[in-house]
Order: structure tokens, then sequence, then C-alpha cells
């Protein structure tokens, strides 16, 4: 007990006491800064692992014909690749954005429940260390695509019991770290940071830790199902006990489309906080945005079987769910519309963040119409399952997502370090990733629509010359990506040698409180909450 | 001794203990279901290091909140958290409720015939003598004849200990409100007792239908969603007394003041939700 005192005071007397020093600093860390780098430092490696996969893919599917690998390792491809990308590399590095910048943007001086947060950390390495070693299990790793539906994936061998089970943690993780997030926002925010005063990036994830609370149990419910019909006798998705298959599915697209919100929300929210600073104007229609962000979310509760036209629904569920899904399009039209609005008669420049954004938003808006289209259920008929929704989902999520996380890395590097990137090499970057992410992208829709099936390593060879196409674009893509790491790397061991200001980006302080603070930034950050609010949203 | 500064603890040890646990119980649990016999080992050691790292963690965290560092604003942080993992966990139940209306108003009747639904073309393809009912095991009758759970015998019993134990609980709480250690330590006694009474009880049907009624986890879908559902929220009882235990064990040490008691409170609002499921099971899976 003395030593719990003594600790206590130690913190009370000397509020700039820095890291431990060693190894041990990450294993027992309760800092947001370093939770947070935990956070991001991870999703770059699993992005790099989950990109090799793709590659993987793309090299099988460069020729028609089998080159490289085995059908059933094609397929165990396609379906790590998916959970390792989605649970792996961009929820975690949005969840590590979140822990440097939610505190620092609502003047905290850490997450609520620091301790808390660090067990939502590791349990997610340990999800991820359950799930990487199904790869090297007797019948390989889970082949039955990422949504893991009965009876395909109740054939996987070993692996099975340990993807469940890898399931669970990321679960625990991401529950854990969303009530973390809420009760840090509602909890933490400095005196006068009422809730229409946050930061975008701020509002969003407090919505998408809502979307994760819901969501997270629902996903374990459905595999804990999976599990006992494997090893425990159950009839839950076996029609011959009075069960049924369709309702995995059922339950799993209610976690499902709620769960590709969590990706895109605080997309969205890093790119409302990106393009004000360099249009050199507040965000354009701020509670529209907050408002739009919530409408997204509720809607995306009421919208999941239009991932399951083809199933057999009543026509009047195939009705419903075609018309509420239509209707996303309008809260989602308002926010790119805000975005265009913001730009609009600004005095922009165009660093590397900000010619991500712009990507972003031209791109998602391709990947959105996309979506439009095929929420019409009778043309879904035809699109179903073909590339053209692989080309749909990965333009929402590659050139979305993707680029916001890397445009974030962009924007708040020189914050967090206080070293400058090179500019160059992020402009060659970004147009290395744009180009090559269109040529990779864009020809599969046209693969889809011709009817190519998703999921296969071998096709008909009218598909040929558009997959080569696709393929050089994966490479071309992949490959640049290295040039990503380096820049990072080389940022945070130097950078350009440039002075960085506190600001950074001109006039930047005018529009989040990180930037009124030093760069780097200390390792303890508003022990006493700031005395202004910036108001540039108003 | 409340300070004003939000406490940020520094050198948290017992989550990398707790997660390394957590994982070892899991992949050895893995193990045991794939038939390897290293299963069963780790998934002891993984279990036992996890139970170990609970009661550390939450002996640091009763140490720390007795002597004063936990300021009303860490409080609410903790109130938050409690709220929000107790919706997880309805979200959790709320799947199972979820399979047991669908199976019970869409696939079954489906599977018999009714309506235009996906097992509509099982029926006339496969079974199509199959009629729709409820319970049932499926047109395959898979794990054989079965008698379905009653309402009013056990069940019924249940329900009264559940409630009476949501009542008792709160009494310890007013107990604990008016400085009244005598009504607090009763409260809780009375609460435990009638919960693990509960559990044996719980126990007793599941004996009784395993061997006399031939109703088993693999009775079609209605053992599936029997079990499941009251399996679960057994689990959850048995979770819930082992929480008010401790709780009791704090109070007859003499811990909570009637302004500064979460973790009494956040015992006492899981036992009130295992209550409520309860009901919700006791309508839904016995009564209807």
């Amino acid at each position: 007990m003395s030593a719990v005192v003594a600790e206590h005071d130690d913190h009370g007397d000397h509020h700039d006491h820095g890291p431990e020093k060693g190894l041990l600093r990450w294993i027992i860390t309760t800092n947001h800064k370093d939770i947070g780098t935990l956070y991001l430092v991870f999703a770059l490696a699993m992005f790099f692992l989950g990109g090799a996969m793709a590659l993987v893919i793309r090299a099988e599917l460069f020729e028609p014909g089998l080159q490289f690998v085995e059908p059933q390792f094609f397929n165990s491809m396609t379906t790590m690749h998916a959970l390792i990308m989605v649970f792996g590399a961009v929820m975690p590095a949005f969840v590590g954005l979140a822990n440097w910048m939610i505190p620092l943007m609502i003047g905290a001086p850490d997450m609520a429940l620091p301790r808390m947060n660090n067990m939502s950390f590791w349990l997610l390495v340990a999800g991820a260390l359950l799930l990487a070693s199904t790869l090297f299990m007797e019948g390989g790793a889970p082949a039955s695509g990422w949504t893991l539906y009965p009876p395909l994936v109740l054939q996987t061998g070993a692996a099975l019991p340990f993807a469940i089970f890898s399931v669970h943690l990321l679960g625990i993780s991401s529950i854990m770290g969303a009530i973390n997030i809420i009760a840090t926002i509602f909890n933490m925010r400095a005196p006068g940071m009422t809730l229409m005063k946050m930061p975008l990036f701020v509002w969003t994830w407090l919505i998408t830790a809502f979307l994760l609370i819901a969501i997270m149990p629902v996903f374990a419910g459905a595999v804990t199902m999976l599990l006992t019909d494997r090893f425990f006798d159950t009839s839950f998705f076996d029609a011959a006990g009075g069960g049924d298959p369709v309702l995995y599915q059922h339950i799993f697209w209610f976690f499902g489309h709620p769960e590709v919100y969590v990706m895109i929300l605080p997309t969205f929210g890093v790119a409302s906080t990106i393009i004000p600073v360099f249009a050199r104007k507040p965000l354009f229609g701020y509670s529209s945005m907050v408002y739009a962000t919530a409408s997204i979310a509720f809607l995306s509760f009421i919208v999941w079987a239009h991932h399951m036209f083809t199933v057999g629904m009543p026509v009047a569920g195939e009705l419903y769910f075609m018309y509420a899904t239509m209707l996303i399009a309008i809260p989602t039209g308002v926010k790119v519309f805000n975005w265009t609005a913001t730009m609009w008669k600004g005095s922009m420049t165009f660093e590397t963040p900000m010619l991500f954004s712009i990507a972003f938003v031209v791109l998602f808006t391709m990947g959105g119409f996309t979506g439009l289209m095929m929420s019409v259920a009778p043309s879904d008929f035809q699109y179903h399952d073909t590339y053209f929704i692989v080309a749909h989902f990965h333009y929402t999520l590659v050139p979305a997502s993707i680029f916001i996380i890397m445009a974030a890395g962009y924007f708040w590097l020189p914050k967090w370090t206080g070293n400058m990137y090179d500019e160059k090499l992020g402009q060659l970057h970004f147009w290395l990733s744009a180009i090559s992410v269109n040529v990779l992208f864009f020809p599969q829709h046209f693969l889809g629509l011709a009817g190519m099936p998703r999921r296969i390593p071998d096709y008909a060879v009218q598909f040929a010359d558009w997959n080569m196409v696709s393929s050089i674009g994966a490479f071309v893509f992949g490959f640049s990506q290295l040039l990503f790491l380096y820049i990072v790397i080389k940022t945070i061991r130097g950078g350009t040698g440039e002075e960085v200001t506190g600001e950074v980006w001109e006039d930047a302080s005018k529009h989040s409180l990180e930037w009124t603070l030093p760069s780097p930034l200390p390792y303890h950050t508003f022990t006493t909450p700031p005395k202004e609010i910036p108001t540039e949203h108003f | 001794m409340s300070t004003n500064a939000y406490y940020i603890p520094h050198k948290a040890t017992w989550p990398i203990i707790g997660t390394g646990g957590l994982m070892l119980t899991l992949a050895g649990f893995a193990n045991v279901l794939n038939g390897s016999s290293i299963g069963s080992a780790m998934m002891i050691m993984g279990f036992v290091v996890f139970i170990i790292m609970l009661a550390g963690w939450f002996t640091l965290q009763a140490v720390e909140s007795e002597s004063g560092m936990y300021s009303t604003q860490v409080g609410i942080s903790y109130r938050m958290g409690m709220m929000w993992f107790i919706f997880s966990e309805v979200m959790f139940f709320a799947v199972f409720f979820g399979t047991l209306w669908y199976t019970r108003n869409l696939s079954v009747p489906w599977l018999g015939g009714f309506g235009d639904g996906p097992g509509r073309a099982t029926h006339e393809t496969l079974w199509p003598v199959f009629e729709a009912m409820w319970p049932t095991n499926g047109p395959g009758e898979i794990g054989g004849e079965f008698e379905p759970m009653g309402t009013w015998g056990l069940p019924f019993l249940n329900t009264l200990i559940l409630l009476t134990s949501g009542v008792t609980c709160t009494w310890a709480h007013h107990g604990l409100l008016a400085k009244n250690r005598d009504q607090l330590i009763k409260g809780l006694i009375a609460t435990v007792t009638l919960g693990f009474l509960f559990v044996g009880f719980q126990a007793l049907e599941y004996h009784e239908a395993y061997t006399e009624m031939g109703l088993t986890l693999g009775s079609g879908i209605y053992g599936s969603t029997f079990f499941m559902l009251t399996g679960f929220h057994g689990f959850h009882v048995c979770v819930g007394a082992i929480i008010l235990s401790v709780i009791l064990f704090r109070s007859w040490k003499g811990h909570f003041k009637p302004e500064n008691h979460f973790a009494f409170e956040a015992a006492a609002w899981y036992w009130h939700f295992v209550d409520v499921v309860w009901l919700g099971l006791f309508v839904f899976v016995y009564m209807m």
C-alpha cells in the first residue's frame, strides 16, 4: 500500500516526469501518447503483412490459370488479408490516432482509464497473434472469406477455434478502447470545451465508439455459435436441427455493416480536420457534419441485409433494405458537399496531407456511387459477389480510410516528433499511390460488370487483360508504400532538420488545441486544462 | 484526501499479465477442442494467471480508492466504464434473444413451408413433410426425442429468488447510504446466498434435463437456444455473485462511504442487469 501512495505522491510532485527506460516503457505504459504510438506502429506492421497477402492474390491473378499457389491457400489469403487489414491495420490505426489526438484536442491530461487503455492494446496484439498463428496450422488458415459464413467455415481445420477466439480477443480489445474513448470525451473535456466545440475528429470517434460497443458483442455472439455448432452439437446454423445458415448472415451483417462505418467515420473526422487547415477557412457546416455523422451511424444499424440481396429474402425485405440503404446517400452527400464548400474560395495550399485529403474526397465519392448502384436490389443480383463489389469497397477503404490515415501521419508527425517530413518525398508518395490505386482498382469495376466472380484463383481468359492491369497497379501501389515507411522513419529520426513551430501549419492553432502546444509534444500535456478553446469552427 | 488532479496511474503491470493469461487460456481451450494433449494444461495455467490478475488488479484499485486517490471525476469515468460495459453485455444477450426470435418466427415456419423466405426451398426439396412447430429439434430430429422445459416448477421458483435478491441488494444499498452497517452486511449476505441458490437450482434443472428429459445442447434448435441463453445467463449470475461476495468482504472490512462506493454501485448495477435478463428469459424461453 505504501508503494502505491508513494507512486501517487511522485505523480503529484513532478508533473513532467518522463517515460520509463528501455523496452519495459512500452509494455507497462499508461501514457496515451505511448499507447497511440504502439497502436500506430502495430497498424503499420499489419498493413504490410496484409498488403503482402494482397500481393500474393494479385500475383496469382496476373494471368489466367494456376501459377503460384494452391486454391485453398489462395482462399486463405483473401480471408486473412481482409481480417488483418480490417482488425489489424485500419481499426488500430484509428484507435492510435484517437489515443494521440483526443486528449490533446479536448484539453485532457490523458485518457480517462489509462490502465485499461494499456490492456486494450495488448489484447489486440494477443488476438492478432492467435489469428496469424492459424497460417501455420493443419488444414491452413480460415479460407471462408472474412465473413466466416457457415457451413463453409465449419470445414476449417485446426485453425477454426483459434480464429474464433482471436475474434473474441479483438472484440474485447475494441470494446475496452471504445469505452475509454466515450469516458474520455464525456468526462475529460477542458472547461469551455462544449460538445459542439469539439473538433470533428473527436465527434466522429465518439459516434464510432458507440457503434463499436453495440456491434463487437454481436460478432462475438455469432462466432460463439459457430464454435458450439462445430464442437458442442448445437444446430444454430443447421437446417436439419431447425436452425438456419442464413441466420448467421443476418447476425454477421448486423455487426458487419456498422463495422465498415467504424472504419469510415473516423476517416471523415480526420478529413474534416485537415481540409480546413489547408483551405485556411473554418469547416463549412460544422453542425451539419455532426448530425450527418450521427445519421450515418444510425442508418448503419438498419441496412444490414443489403449484403444478402441474393440469399432469397422475402420481397418485402428486399424492398425495405433497398430503400433504407439509399437513404445513406443523403448524409454522406451532405459531408461531401461540406468538404467541397470548405475548399471553395479558400486560400488553398497543397501539402501532402491536403493532397491525400482531396484524393479522399474524390475517390471516396466514387466508392459511394458504386455503393449506390449496388443498393438497387435487382441490379445487385448482377453485381453480387463479383469484382464490382471488390472494387467498390476497396475504393471506400484504400483511397479513403488508408489515404486519410496516411494524411493524418503527414499532418501530425511534425507535431508528435518535432521534425518535418520531406515534402518532396511525401508528394512523390502521394502521386505514386493516387495513380497506382486507380490502376489497381478501377479495372475491377469492368471485371465485375463483365461477370468475374470474387474469391477465385483462376478465371476465364476474357478477363485476362484487366486482371493484368490491376495486378500491375497492385505491385506499384504496394511497393510505393515502402516509401511511406522510409519517410516516417526518416521523420522520426530527425526529418529534414527544419525547425518546426508549435503550430506546424499556418494558423493551425485557430482550429484545434493540439497546435497551441510545443513541438515535439512533451510527455505529459494539459496537466492543467487550457484557458482558451479555439473557435475557428463558428 | 481527495485531490483535484485527475489520477493517472503509471507503470501498469496487471494488463499485460491479464492479457497473457487470457491468451493462454483461449489458446489452451482451442487446443483442447482440437484434441491436443497440451491444451488442458495451457488452459488451466492461463486461467490461474487470469484469476491472479483479477485479484491483484482489483485489490490495487480497492487500496487506491480507500486511500482517497480517486476524485469525483475519476469516479465518473469508472461509472461510465461500467455503464457501457453493461450495454455491451446487453448487446451480447441480444444476439441470442434475436436468434430465438428469428428461428421461432421466421426460419422454422419457412422450413415448414410457410411464407417466402430462404428456408422455403429447403422445405420443398429436402423435408416436404416437416411441420413447423415449437419446440422443435428440426426436420432431422437432431438429438432425438426430448421433453421441453416446463415453466412453473424450478424456473418460476428461480424467478422469485432472483427478484428477491434484487430487493435485498437495494436494501443493502439503503443500509450503506444510511450508514447502517448491519443492514448493509445482512442485505449482501442475503443477496449472495440467493444468487448461489439460483445457480444451484439452475444446475439441478440442467441435471434433470440431461438425465430425465432427453433435453441437451444437441437437441436441435430448441436445445441450442435454451442452453445457450440460460447457460450464458447462469454464468453471469455466477460472476455477479462472486463480485457481490467481494463487495460483502470489503463491506465487512469497513470499506465504502455513503458518498463514495463505486464498487458497490457497479456490482449492484451488474446484478440488476442479470436480473432483467432473467425476466426476458423467463418470458421468452420458459413461458412463450
